[in-house]
Order: structure tokens, then sequence, then C-alpha cells
């Protein structure tokens, strides 16, 4: 197993950032999910590690070992691609032993260890088969059987489950998962589902436009988002995001009724980051919004999501200039007519501060 | 008819099929259709047969009209075809008439007979047909071998100018083979290539490259780059990539290149009739010779034509899943 540095790594192709200058460090049997929309590079990176892509600059280290300008087949890693990349000529079985071979091991020892991997993930009796001939999600065990058997130091994933059906994706990600667990392997796992990267990851590295916008716990991008793209990407519906006004310990919301008392963690520093303009963005996640009669701020329901255990409202609290529309958790069991005006308060606890000027998030005050 | 769009088909629809085709008019259509692809197809192989008839015929079967479609078969054409005659001395066929009527007479004794020709020798036609074999085996392994290292290249590194290069490999097939014959000629001569298998080896392997280079790009193109990449991080180098994964991924498309490679070297008639004359001739030129010689051994002709078009019929017949896969250009892969 094996830990991986990256330092100041960066790509370009001709003169476009694939990937702009970035740092990570991952632990020994770390689970590290890179997650970000289409095109930020993910992929980019994920390559650089194996060494299929050269990086532009910066340094690579496994183990602690610089292996920037290695070949691909001396990291000891292993790829799990998208499409999986089973080699079609050859059946199951010599898919899996193909790594193997490259070692030069001996026959009995390729059959035990190939043996195993296959007890692992359940597909012994797919042994004989074409990869052709498989499902996706047997297409899928085989990869990771392939990628389990050299017992890599690392394993990395470009998108394994993306090519799967709703239903078999959430399995296989258990199984991923499950995997993990049991192999304590340390992982980078490229993906641009967020949900699939909560459920995984250790830790997340959401990137945007080549860059690394926040490393962290699921947790911590989800409750303390680095910045308003964060903030927007994590999570189904995003953090609401909504304008207001700071003045004399308040905060109003733009065209809201009630002014809002700044929460406790945010009394000194708020002021000072905002440095008198006043203008701030505030934050706060469906389910930190307390339907009240009387709660601090206004709107109407635009819309209304059943999701089963819960209701999510569309409220907008637009008035006339500054339209904008809300999410809201609400009881599935309440009905909530279209047009009918309610008020809402947030949870002072949840509620997150925004820079409008600079996107970035609003430290709060450590509390003892 | 009209209540088929009412009931449907009769059957119930268990394969694959468009409505539209399900109807009992357009399946007749289809029968026609077939019908017409088989005649043509035997349209086609009519001279074949004709061919194979008239190798197996005696000379007086082979220019009786009408033609004769039933008739006993003689070995007389392949005789002509291996050997050298001269008129027989009235002497010698008289002493044959005698035999032939006391006892049997060997095979050849009965064509000198027939014919009033004496064998004098072996003939060419095997050192020409060996010629063949030599000249069109081996210009096909080079073309195919140096083709399918150019293609990888082509296909998968940043090679400078790749489109333009590949314009300029396409070109030098672009010119008729008659307008370079000459200045190939004097090329030859001066080289000391002339009549020599190298020489001829090296100019079919040249002439098929262009075409090799550009049917193997293609089957290259279509085999993924995370193939080898996978490969590459499973432990592999690059030309053991190359060998245990494009390699077996791209063996139908070797096989159609190779085949049509083939099948120009081996027909390849106007530079061999320049450039060789005996050492290196080949059989094309040497068949067509055939005709000037003395009386027109039609029997003879087609005897050395049918031994010419099996080595191909055979490659062909062997290699027939990869071309059907293959001549598709990986349309049909997913
Ligand atoms: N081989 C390449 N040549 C040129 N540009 C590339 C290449 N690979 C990726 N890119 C560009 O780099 C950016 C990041 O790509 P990628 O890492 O594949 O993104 P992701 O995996 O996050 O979707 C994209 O804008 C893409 O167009
Ligand atoms: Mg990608």
């Amino acid at each position: 197993m094996a830990t991986i540095e990256l330092q100041k790594v960066e790509k370009k192709f001709g003169a476009n950032h694939a990937v702009k200058p970035m740092d990570l460090t991952i632990a020994d049997g770390e689970f590290v999910c890179l997650l970000g929309p289409s095109g930020c590079g993910k992929t980019t990176t994920l390559r650089m590690i194996s060494g299929l892509e050269a990086v532009t600059a910066g340094k690579i280290l496994l183990n602690g070992k610089n292996v920037t300008w290695s070949h691909p087949s001396e990291r000891d890693i292993a790829f799990v691609f998208q499409f999986y990349a089973l080699y079609p000529h050859l059946n199951v079985y010599d898919n899996i032993a193909f790594p193997l071979r490259a070692e030069g091991e001996k026959k009995e020892a390729v059959e035990s260890r190939v043996n195993e991997v296959v007890d692992i993930l359940r597909i012994e009796h797919l042994l004989k088969t074409k990869p052709g001939k498989l499902s996706g999600g047997d297409k899928q065990r085989v990869a990771l059987a392939r990628a389990l058997v050299r017992r890599p130091a690392a394993f990395l994933m470009d998108e394994p489950l993306g090519a799967l059906d709703a239903e078999l994706r959430e399995a296989m990600r258990a199984e991923i998962k499950q995997l993990h667990v049991a192999q304590n392997a340390t992982t980078v796992y490229v993906t641009h589902d967020q949900v699939e990267a909560m459920a995984l990851g250790d830790r997340i590295v959401v990137m945007s436009d080549a860059v690394v916008q926040q490393i962290g716990t699921p947790a911590e991008v989800y409750y303390d988002p680095a910045n308003l793209f964060v903030a927007n990407f994590i999570g189904s519906p995003g953090m609401n995001l909504i304008a207001g006004k700071l003045h004399d310990g308040r905060v109003q919301v733009a065209g809201g009724v009630d002014t809002i008392p700044v929460p406790v963690g945010y009394r000194n520093t708020l002021p000072a980051a905002l440095n008198g303009a006043g203008d701030v963005t505030i934050g706060f996640r469906p389910e930190s919004a307390i339907l009240a009669d009387d709660g601090d701020i206004a709107g109407e329901i635009y819309a209304v999501d059943m999701h089963g255990s819960y209701k999510l409202l569309h409220i907008n609290i637009g008035n006339g200039a500054t339209s904008g529309i809300v999410h809201v958790r609400a009881d599935r069991m309440v009905t909530f007519p279209i047009g009918s005006a309610v008020r809402f308060s947030i949870d002072p606890k949840m509620m997150r501060f925004f820079d409008p000027q600079s996107k970035q998030a609003i430290q709060q005050e450590v509390t003892q | 008819m009209s209540d088929f769009y009412e009931t449907g088909p009769s059957k119930p629809v268990t394969e694959s099929i468009r409505v539209d085709k399900v109807s009992p008019k357009a399946r007749r259509m289809h029968n026609i259709r077939a019908i017409v692809v088989v005649i043509l197809a035997i349209l086609m192989l009519i001279p074949i047969l004709v061919m194979t008839q008239t190798a197996f015929k005696t000379r007086a079967d082979v220019v009786s009209v009408p033609p004769t479609i039933v008739f006993k078969p003689s070995l007389e054409g392949f005789v002509f075809l291996f050997t050298e005659r001269a008129i027989a001395p009235p002497g010698r066929i008289k002493a044959l008439q005698e035999a032939a009527e006391t006892g049997d007479l060997s095979l050849f004794d009965r064509v000198a007979l027939n014919s009033g020709q004496e064998i004098t020798g072996l003939s060419d036609y095997v050192g020409r047909l060996t010629n063949s074999l030599i000249i069109a085996g081996l210009s096909t392994v080079f073309a195919v071998v140096l083709g399918l290292f150019a293609a990888y290249a082509f296909s998968r590194f940043p090679v400078a100018g790749k489109d333009d290069l590949m314009f300029f490999i396409l070109s030098t097939r672009m010119l008729p083979a008659v307008v370079v014959t000459i200045p190939l000629f004097i090329m030859y001569r001066q080289l000391g290539m002339h009549d020599t298998h190298i020489g001829m080896i090296l100019l079919y392997t040249v002439f098929n490259l262009s075409l090799s280079v550009w049917l193997l790009k293609g089957f290259i193109d279509e085999i993924p780059i995370e193939y080898e990449e996978a490969a590459l991080v499973d432990g592999y180098t690059r030309m053991q990539a190359f060998y245990k994964i494009v390699l077996p991924q791209a063996i139908t498309g070797i096989a159609a290149t190779a085949v049509f490679c083939l099948i120009f070297a081996w027909n390849e008639y106007a530079f061999a009739l320049m450039l060789t004359s005996d050492t290196a001739r080949t059989a094309p030129p040497s068949i067509a010779t055939m005709l000037g010689r003395g009386g027109i051994e039609w029997s003879a002709i087609a005897a050395g034509s049918l031994g010419f078009l099996i080595p191909v019929a055979v490659v062909v017949f062997l290699l027939r899943n990869y071309l059907l896969r293959g001549v598709t250009f990986g349309a049909i892969r997913q």
C-alpha cells in the first residue's frame, strides 16, 4: 500500500491548462474522490498519476519516491478505465491473469492468485467467457479483479460506474466500498457524480475549470463549502445562495421583510471580511430552513416535488427585482398549494456566508 | 392480400426484421432479388467453368462446334503445359502407331501419337509458378509487416505533417503502372536488378505498401488506445503491448490486407512483362506468351490458368472468415 503526493502538478495541452498547479497528499489506505463537472481535468490528473500522461510541471511521489518520470509499468499502480478496457481477444481468466504474466509469475502462482480475486468478486462462472459477452456489472467486476490481482500500491479508477444503469451503479458502489474496506488499498476515484463521491470518499477533491476548489471530507465539502462553486455543486439541489446586506449586526435578505441577527460564529469575521461594503451572499441547505408562520423570510410556493420521505418546496422569494428560487425541505404530509404564501427561517448554526466579489466563503470563528 | 394489413403475417415473426419487410409482397421481392443474385453469381462462374473444362479436353473437343459439354476428360492439356515438344519425325510416328496396335502406350506416347509431336523436355511452367509464389508471397509479407508498423505509428504517434504524408503515400498509387515501367526498366537495368527475384519483390512491396498502410491504419484506428494503456499500467512495455494487445485485435485487418496485397502481386502483368525475362519471370506473362508459340494449345493454356488460379483461391478460402469481417472495415464492430 502506498501514499501518493502531488506537488504543484500541472498539465497544459498547448496553451490550455487542463490541470492548474495542484497539491494533494493522499494517506496510505485512503479513498480519495476527484469530483467535478465534465472537462474539469479529473481524468488528466489520474492519467498523470499513472504515467499515461506526462506532467507539464510539478512532482509526483509514490510512497515518498519521486516517480514523476517513471514508466507507467514501473509505478505499481492499477488503472480501472471508464469503459473497462478489457482485452476483447482474451477470456476473463486471461484478462485477470494478464498483469501477473507481465511479472513472469509461475503458472501455479498465477492460477492461485487469480482464483483468490475471482473468489472475492464472485465471478468464477465467467472465467471462460470473452468480455464481449459480459453484462456491464460483470465487466466492471472483471476490471476490478484485474486491478486487484497484482496487489498494486494504489488503485486509480476513472468513472468506473459511469457506464452502468442507476440500480446497478448503487450495488457496485457498495461493492467497491466493501472491497476498499477489506483491502484497505489507497484509491483515487474519479467521478462527476457527487452522490457517488459523498458515498465513497474518505476525502473529496472538488475541481472546476482545471482548479482544485476544495479538499475535504464529505461533511466538510457539504456543510462548509470553500466557495460558491462548491456550495452550488455539492448536494442536489445545491446550497441555496441568496443575496443579502449586512448592517448593524443584522443581515437583510434582498427583498426580504425581516432582518436576521448575524449568527454567533460570524459576529466578528463577517464585518471584517466584508470590509464595510455590506453586500454578502447567504448560503443554506434546503434542510436547514425551518417553515414557520413567523419566519424571517417570506415567499410564495413556485413548485413542489415529492421525494418520497419528504417534499422539496421551490419557494420564490424574489420581490420583483431580485427574483430568486430557493429550495426548502418540508413534511411530506403537508399540502402546499402552488402560489400560496409561506414564511421560513434559517437555522443560524447552518447559515454560511460568502463574499460575492471573491466568491470565497467567509470563515467562522473557531468556537471553544 | 389486403387482409395482411388486418391480420398480419400467418406465422409469428421471430426474427429481427423491419415491419415493411414482413408483407408477402416484400417477402416475394426478397426471394426474387436472391434469385437474381444467384443467377449473376452463376454467370460470373461460367468462364471459370469453361476454363476448367477446357483444361481437361482433347484438342478435338476444344475446337469442336458446337462446344462439347459432356466429353471424355483427358490430361493432354497438362502434358502440353508441363513439356516442351517438337514435330516428331515420321519414323517415330510410325513406330508409335505399330506399338499402339500391339499393346498399351504410356500417357506421353499417346499424346505424342495424337498430336504428331515428340516430347523434348520439361517446360518452364513450374519454374514460373514457383517464381510467382516466391515473389508474391514474400512481397506480401514485407508489405504487410512494414505497413503494419507504419500504420501503427501514423495511428498512435503525433507525426508531423501526418495528413500530408498519408496523402503522399496514397499518391504513389495514382500513377498507372505503364507510366512508370519504362523508367523502372532503365533503373533496374542500371542497378542489375532486371530479371531478379529481389527486384520484383522490392517492386511489389513498395507498390503494395501504400494500400497496406492505408488499410491497416483504418483497422488500428478502430482499436481503442485504452487497451494499450491498460497493458502499460499492467506492467508491459509498449512493444509488448503491441504484440499482445494490438496484433491479436488487428488480425482481421491484417488478413484482409494480406489478401489484397497478395492478389495484386499475384496478378500483376505489366511490370512482370517488362522487368523479367527468364529467371524471375512470373506466371502471368508466361501464360500469356503461350498464345504465341506454334499452334494455340487452348487446353494447355486453360490448364496453366487453372494452376495459376488455385493458390489464390486456397488463400482466400482459408481467410474467408477474416475477410468477411475485414472488408467491412470495422463498420460492424462496437
Ligand atoms: N489529449 C488531449 N489533448 C488536448 N486536450 C485534452 C486532452 N485530454 C484532455 N484535454 C482537455 O483537457 C481538459 C480536461 O479534460 P479531462 O481531464 O478529460 O476532464 P474530465 O475527466 O474532468 O472530464 C478538457 O478541456 C479536455 O478537452
Ligand atoms: Mg474524464
